[in-house]
């Protein structure tokens, strides 16, 4: 094989005119291509969240001390959680709305678990900016629809924390969460 | 890479002799940004901010290298670190102020050396790659200024990084994904603070090697100048050293006084009093804005309020945003005027002088609470800056009608000195 006439590395030819090198350079690329990939992946993987960060992907919280009308502020994932117990009159409030008129369309049903309407969990974070909205504390500003308030830029929310007014497009997030007794709840 | 008349490296004596024949750096630079570079005689100051581009990422490498001896990227200690650097370290102060106001500064500098290629028309032919690349340049040193603001650790540096990484969870399906992964946790925390000073660390150097591409695809045409007239002989040139090295060197310590009088009389004018409290994740700012430098491109972000087609407003803010970027790449293609310099469009320099006031406009809301009347204002002119790019500056190059060039550029510098005669004596530029 090593003839004079094959000293440049072309090899001989098929029949179909591919020849041998040629299908060895593409074989070589392409090992070396589906390698480079290979090691792309954990170079991009390294950037998500930790399992020390995801560890902290639930978050118990205790129900017991909150009165009806309170609220806790606490953290779920590194960013606020309003967790709220709602007086009979702040859920006659919220189902006293129809909620086709609203901005963005739930009722108070929808975003609490059943038979536990008065349980209120949501993120601490206006759906506009990501600004914290006031109200979850005592004696802090609940906007004109009583529920929070967020100072950035006027976002009002009402006592199921659904946007009714200002510039945010939709109701405060409700996170996935469930009762491990009846007073206690893993959010995540 | 350069006119055949330039000077030619000749090293005198035996040691310079062996370096060109080992490794001929000296040549390189001498043919670079010495006398072996033939420049247009008719430079004006507005050249002057290519250098002092330079030369304010060399204070900020400088500065910058000596603040990461004092800063420990950890979010428990990051906020400290930058207090202490201040308080304690010796001359603290001073690296941490000039390294935030120097920031500013390059800003300043790039703005001014932008607007310099927009109005003389540096970005056409044969200058299209020297643009791009410039634009290359420019969203790289963005995107080290906000990383970079977010490594002291304050309420602003929190809320910045949640809010413009926010900006890619408006992306629809990926985002969120998306968001997660830049920030390697669900919020901005440690892992964020973390990659963020690998990256301002290293973007810098990656920003001086995308200069030395941007200062070699100039050095192939050469540089252009106040008339837009190319280069026609000997006649037309001053070598770059000792005519520019002298015109800049003037610039820079005009530059450094300006620099020392922000830096040492109001280093925080330009800062948030908010960066002074440390991080909390339970408390936003009642006012988040980001960096002054953003201001315009963040006026566009919020001049979207209303959903359109399907696609919610909040997307459509951060589509417009790298739009008004990106257009920039298209620019060399959009204005067709053979015409390059500003002087002789008489149309085109009407237009330019609204597109300046409406992006200094943008700026000035971008800076405002989003609140009426700047959210309608900011809606004008965020419409009224794409309308100039994609509508009026076609147009404009279709049918305008330019004045008459100068024949070449001495031709020009002799007309403003009164002489007629076309003398080929290289004499100083103005």
């Amino acid at each position: 094989m090593a003839s004079v006439e094959h000293i440049d590395g072309t090899g001989p030819s098929g029949e179909d005119g591919v020849r041998r090198r040629d299908f060895i350079n593409i074989a070589a690329v392409s090992f070396a291509g589906v390698g480079a990939v290979a090691v792309v992946l954990p170079l991009i993987d390294q950037m998500n969240p930790s399992a020390d960060v995801l560890a902290l992907a639930t978050s118990p919280v205790d129900l017991s001390a909150i009165q009806p009308g309170q609220a806790i502020k606490t953290t779920f994932r590194s960013q606020p959680l309003f967790v709220r117990q709602l007086t009979p009159k702040e859920i006659a409030e919220a189902d006293k709305v129809d909620a086709s008129t609203l901005r963005d369309p739930q009722t108070l049903e929808e975003r609490t678990v059943d038979g536990k309407k008065q349980w209120l969990v949501t993120m601490g974070v206006c759906t506009h900016l990501g600004c914290v909205p006031l109200g979850a504390g005592e004696g802090e500003n609940r906007g004109e629809y009583g529920g929070y308030f967020c100072p950035c830029h006027g976002s009002s929310y009402d006592t199921a924390a659904r946007i009714r007014k200002g510039p945010a497009p939709k109701n405060l997030e409700v996170p996935k969460f469930s009762f491990t007794s009846d007073t206690a709840i893993l959010v995540g | 890479m350069s006119f055949p008349w330039a000077e030619q490296y000749t090293p005198k004596n035996p040691l310079t002799q062996w370096i060109d024949e080992k490794l001929p750096l000296p040549r390189l630079v001498y043919n670079a940004v010495g006398a072996g570079y033939p420049v247009p005689r008719n430079l004006n100051y507005f050249w002057n901010f290519g250098v002092l581009a330079g030369l304010a990422l060399v204070i900020q490498i400088v500065t910058g290298v000596i603040m990461a001896m004092h800063y420990g990227a950890n979010d428990l200690v990051a906020f400290t670190t930058v207090e202490q650097t201040m308080r304690d370290v010796n001359a603290g102060w001073l690296m941490r102020y000039a390294h935030a106001n120097g920031a500013s500064f390059f800003f300043i500098v790039v703005y001014l050396h932008i607007f310099r290629g927009l109005y003389f028309g540096s970005y056409k032919a044969p200058r299209e790659m020297v643009w791009l690349l410039g634009l290359v340049i420019f969203l790289l040193m963005m995107a080290t200024a906000f990383m970079g603001y977010v490594l002291p650790w304050g309420q602003m540096s929190y809320w910045g990084a949640k809010v413009i990484t926010g900006l890619f969870g408006a992306i629809p399906v990926v985002g969120e994904p998306i968001q997660t992964w830049l920030l390697g946790g669900f919020a901005p925390g440690n892992a964020s603070l973390n990659r963020f000073f690998s990256l301002h660390f290293l973007l810098p150097f990656v920003i001086a090697g995308v200069i030395i591409l941007h200062i070699w695809a100039l050095h192939i045409p050469g540089s252009n100048n106040p008339t837009g007239v190319e280069v026609k002989g000997p006649q037309d040139t001053v070598p770059f050293h000792p005519y520019y090295t002298a015109k800049d060197g003037f610039g820079a310590g005009i530059f450094l006084i300006a620099f020392s009088i922000l830096l040492f009389f109001a280093p925080n004018f330009l800062g948030h009093p908010d960066n002074y409290i440390e991080a909390n994740p339970l408390s936003t700012p009642a006012h988040i804005v980001p960096e002054w430098y953003f201001w315009p491109f963040y006026a566009i972000l919020r001049a979207f309020t209303v959903d359109f087609l399907f696609i919610p407003a909040k997307l459509l803010g951060v589509l417009a945003m790298f739009a008004s970027i990106l257009l920039l790449f298209f620019l060399p293609w959009l204005d067709t005027s053979p015409v390059r310099s500003g002087k002789y469009r008489p149309t085109f320099n009407k237009f330019f002088w609204i597109l300046c006031l409406d992006v200094v406009i943008l700026g000035w809301l971008g800076g405002a609470p989003a609140e009426e009347p700047y959210v309608m204002m900011s809606q004008v002119a965020a419409a009224y800056y794409f309308a100039h790019f994609l509508i009026i500056l076609p147009l404009i190059s279709r049918f305008e009608k330019p004045l008459p060039l100068p024949g070449s550029i001495t031709e020009a510098v002799l007309a403003k000195y009164g002489k007629t005669d076309g003398a080929t004596v290289a004499v100083p530029a103005e």
